[in-house]
């Protein structure tokens, strides 16, 4: 099967698991997004996919071969660092055209495959400047440029954008996309910024502890999050208790949501639901009493925040449906209930 | 971060102590012997102030010519053969434990308290043919019988090479505790084997570390004259043991500093030569 799968790899360092029984399957072309908290291990689950560490159990399969014990040179893969790992004695072209020089090609060769490179990653002429006179956006793009020059079979980048500026950062997470796209390389990239998992996965996968907790698609992982860490972790969510009461229904802080059913056997649990689905209306009428705290307008979005039943909600609306309420003021929040998410406990 | 330049005298007052020190221990001594290679030798004392060139013009004979090529020759290969094996030794520690970086670094600093003269005599010991490490080498059958392996040149290297090994390490370790072990890693990436990737990144990442080291044992090499007299024959004497032996036996101060001022203005030139070859490699 062309892809990559990891069957229940696991890394201990002493007594501690960094990676714990974790697998995955990456069909081939994909873009993977490992996501997680720092610490989590999503390092050393890259680094032991691209040789780099050495697997306590499991093994790695890519396109049907298991290369678990293949030494990383022997891989085929490139990696961008997250310290970039940029040569610093040699110039621009020569970064970049070092695997090739590798693998013995020849003067020529070297320098159409660099040109060609370096066209792709918009330095053309770039090629004789050490890479100590790079920008950060630059610097960037030579990592990048270098570890594509053998066209690998698998693209690794751990953090790479997270030493540039924010708007530089989102600039690059649509380049990158768009460059995975038109190379279809299977793509995987470490990152702890939800944002730039979004943007640019087809898959994404939260990891927590070692673990894998959810892996999805980005809109699947937003809508349908597994548990409070994940629906927390992606964006901005409410967590609030759900009960069963004596009549049978489902509430949330006294108001009932019809329609959404706590898994069975259980009387409590989590559901979580995004800000931009919460709705207000007048007190009472099945809508959990509320008094508005604090009202933040940014201008693109109307972020309202209540009181209700000892926790803040927190809703978001866009200027244009703006709800017409001013702090001191007691609404009623409606959940819509296709929009609550039962959280596994 | 910049600083603002010195504008009062004042600004100046935390050099003065330095300065001064170096004045009087450095500079002082230093253009006294500069002073004293013209003077005259006085046989029945010491020496008579005056403006010679004999001291100078005795030196270009060719035995003192051979030996002072003798002593670069020797100083160059203590300085190749350190910086060879403590490269990739140091390297290899680095990448251990720091329990078992300390256990070593402590070692070697142990070594360094060593004399010249204890390591001279430990080592004349280990090659002689009585007690030295033949011995050994007979006892599991490598050798038919015991031989003296000094006093020879190959002893008089390895003597100053275990002296000179600790300073290269110590002076190498810092930069390459601080070097990116991602160089290496993306070398690998890239398809380079360990030993390639390090001869490809490591190596020339520090080539200035390896320059300054270099020239560093090699000055330090330079001044050895002990153990090419207790190792060595006096074939394999060095510059360093003729300065000694004019200045202290045979009370010819004059012609001693005369060969001190040559050596190093000849160290100077090839530090000099070193640092523009490394300056004109980089330009390009
Ligand atoms: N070489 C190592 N020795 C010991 N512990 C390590 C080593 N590398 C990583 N760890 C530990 O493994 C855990 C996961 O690390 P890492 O994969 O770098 O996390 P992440 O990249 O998700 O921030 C961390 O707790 C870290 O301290
Ligand atoms: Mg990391």
């Amino acid at each position: 099967m062309p892809g990559l799968s990891i069957n229940s790899i696991t890394k201990r360092f002493g007594d501690f698991a960094a990676v714990d029984d974790i697998s995955l399957s990456v069909p081939d072309g994909k873009f993977v997004c490992l996501l997680g908290p720092s610490g989590c291990g999503k390092t050393t689950l890259l680094r032991m996919i691209a040789g780099l560490e050495e697997p306590t159990g499991g093994a790695i399969v890519l396109d049907g071969d298991d290369i678990t014990r293949v030494p990383t040179h022997k891989r085929n893969l490139g990696m961008v660092f997250q310290s970039l790992a940029l040569f610093p004695h040699l110039t621009v072209g020569e970064n970049i055209a070092y695997a090739l020089r590798i693998r013995g090609a020849s003067k020529e060769e070297q320098r159409k495959r660099v040109d060609e490179l370096l066209a792709m990653i918009h330095l053309p002429d770039f090629a004789n400047r050490p890479v100590a006179k790079l920008s950060g956006g630059q610097r960037q793009r030579v990592a990048i440029a270098r570890a594509l020059a053998l066209s690998p079979k698998l693209f690794l980048l751990d953090e790479p954008l997270s030493a540039l500026d924010a708007k530089l950062r989102e600039a690059m997470q649509v380049e990158l996309r768009q460059l995975q796209q038109r190379l279809g390389i299977t793509t995987i990239v470490v990152t702890h910024d939800q944002r730039e998992a979004m943007t640019m996965a087809d898959l994404v996968v939260v990891m927590g502890k070692g673990k894998i907790l959810q892996a999805a698609s980005p809109i699947e992982i937003y809508r349908k999050p597994a548990d409070a860490f994940v629906a927390d972790f992606i964006g901005i969510t409410n967590l609030l208790p759900a009960e069963t009461d004596k009549a049978g229904r489902t509430t949330v802080l006294g108001a009932a949501v019809p329609g959404v059913a706590l898994p069975s056997g259980s009387a409590k649990a989590t559901i979580s639901i995004r800000p931009e689905d919460i709705h207000f209306s007048k007190p009472g009428a099945g809508a959990i009493p509320g008094t508005v705290s604090f009202v933040r307008d940014l201008g693109g979005t109307v972020e309202t925040f209540v009181e209700a039943g000892g926790t803040t909600i927190v809703a978001v609306a866009t200027p244009r449906e703006r709800p017409n309420v001013s702090v001191g003021q007691a609404i009623g929040v409606v959940l819509p209930p296709e929009s609550c998410v039962v959280l596994q406990p | 971060m910049r600083r603002e330049p010195p504008r009062a005298l004042a600004d100046y007052a935390p050099l003065f102590f330095p300065a001064l020190m170096l004045i009087v221990f450095f500079v002082v001594p230093f253009s006294i012997m500069i002073a004293v290679s013209f003077f005259k030798r006085n046989p029945a004392g010491f020496y008579t102030p005056d403006f010679v060139f004999d001291n100078y013009a005795r030196f270009l004979t060719t035995f003192f010519g051979s030996v002072l090529g003798f002593s670069l020759l020797l100083a160059i290969l203590v300085a190749v053969c350190c910086v060879v094996i403590a490269f990739p030794f140091t390297y290899l520690l680095t990448k251990r434990s720091r329990a078992v970086q300390t256990v070593w670094l402590v070692g070697l600093l142990s070594v360094l308290s060593l004399s010249e003269v204890i390591i001279g005599f430990a080592w004349s010991t280990l090659f002689s043919r009585t007690a030295g490490i033949t011995n050994l080498f007979v006892a599991i059958g490598l050798m038919k019988e015991p031989v003296a392996l000094l006093p020879s040149f190959w002893a008089v290297l390895t003597g100053m090479v275990y002296q000179a090994l600790p300073y290269t390490i110590l002076v190498l370790y810092p930069a390459l505790v601080r070097l990116d072990p991602t160089l290496l890693e993306a070398a690998r990436t890239l398809g380079a084997s360990p030993v390639r990737a390090f001869f490809n990144v490591v190596t020339p990442a520090l080539r200035n570390t390896i320059v300054a080291t270099l020239i560093m044992v090699f000055v330090f090499a330079l001044g050895s004259y002990l153990l090419p007299q207790i190792l060595g024959r006096p074939s394999n004497w060095t510059l360093s043991v003729l300065i000694t032996d004019q200045a202290i036996y045979q009370s010819n101060m004059p012609f001693a500093a005369a060969m001190a001022v040559f050596l190093v203005l000849i160290s100077l030139a090839l530090v000099g030569l070193t640092l523009l070859a490394g300056r004109k490699e980089s330009a390009l």
